[in-house]
């Protein structure tokens, strides 16, 4: 579970383009929305897309987002229950 | 009578170079265009996240518009009635090849949401009006080259009708590392150069 925090971390990062932002600064509860991060919607499409190419997962509405995507906490644990790659 | 419109400042960004009236305000030797527009960025200390977010096309026309709009001390708490005229050849083929290659093949089909937003050239104008609040006319054309009459047609009519108080004009191209320029100018009431084609395309070509 701690690598794939780790990767999703360094994901996040990368495919976001989140310049100046570290994986050290990321904390596995840290809303990634609103006060966190402060990723925005186009960002949400872009980890849809993200859970799909990198671990087979399709979500059908964006709106399980708000739920999946609140910290890279959640996400690790949903990825780990739902992962078909 | 017709108003006497003027080219109140200018800045051109090209060969790793950026200059705002004529003078060197950033230059590096950085081999491609990403690393030198983050450069580009630090230096002239425009703190705006997105602007990482973005394409390179819309890179190269928000840090001209913001070095153009920063000189002229805007307040970024009030709406401003500038409006926005740009110009290119490739339109945003770069981006629209990024988009391409992306849903190229059927067995891999993920196309990104954050390179499929700047699939237009517009976009860009989008960007700069966010930063600086401007709800204003906008136009983006398309041509074979700089095309300094049509812009400042254009300009003058805006700024006669009073569909604006100033203009950013100018030329954002960006395809490929090779090719890349922005050169963009402020039109206004005040000023010391004229504006007229004649001024335009020599400022452009220096």
């Amino acid at each position: 579970m701690e690598a794939l925090k780790q990767e999703l971390k360094e994901n996040i990062i990368e495919q976001l383009n989140l310049e100046d932002i570290s994986v050290a600064e990321i904390g596995d509860n840290d809303p990634l929305f609103g006060d966190g991060l402060g990723l925005d919607s186009i960002d949400a499409l872009e980890l849809i897309v993200m859970l799909d190419k990198d671990y087979g997962i399709k979500l059908t509405d964006p709106k399980e987002g708000k739920v999946i995507f609140e910290s890279v906490e959640v996400m690790a644990n949903y990825i780990s229950a739902n992962r078909k790659k | 009578m017709t108003q006497k419109n003027h080219i109140k400042s200018y800045v051109h960004i090209k060969n790793n170079t950026v200059s705002l009236n004529g003078t060197v305000v950033y230059n590096d030797n950085e081999p491609d265009f990403k690393s030198f527009i983050k450069g580009a960025y630090k230096a002239v200390d425009t703190k705006y996240p997105k602007f990482f977010k973005m394409d390179s096309l819309s890179k190269l026309a928000f840090l001209a518009g913001d070095i153009v709009l920063n000189s002229e001390q805007l307040s970024t708490e009030e709406e401003h009635n500038i409006a926005l005229v740009f110009s290119n050849k490739a339109s945003s083929l770069d981006t629209d090849r990024k988009h391409q290659k992306s849903i190229q093949h059927k067995e891999n089909y993920y196309p990104s949401p954050a390179v499929f937003v700047y699939t237009l050239p517009n976009i860009c104008i989008g960007e700069i009006s966010i930063k600086h609040k401007l709800y204003s006319e906008n136009s983006f054309f398309i041509f074979d080259g700089f095309n300094a009459a049509h812009l400042e047609v254009y300009a003058t009519s805006l700024l006669a009708d009073e569909k604006a108080d100033k203009v950013l004009c100018g030329w954002v191209e960006y395809d490929g590392d090779d090719n890349y320029e922005a050169f963009l100018y402020l039109v206004s009431p005040e000023g010391k150069i004229a504006h007229n084609t004649e001024e335009i395309i020599k400022l452009y070509t220096n």
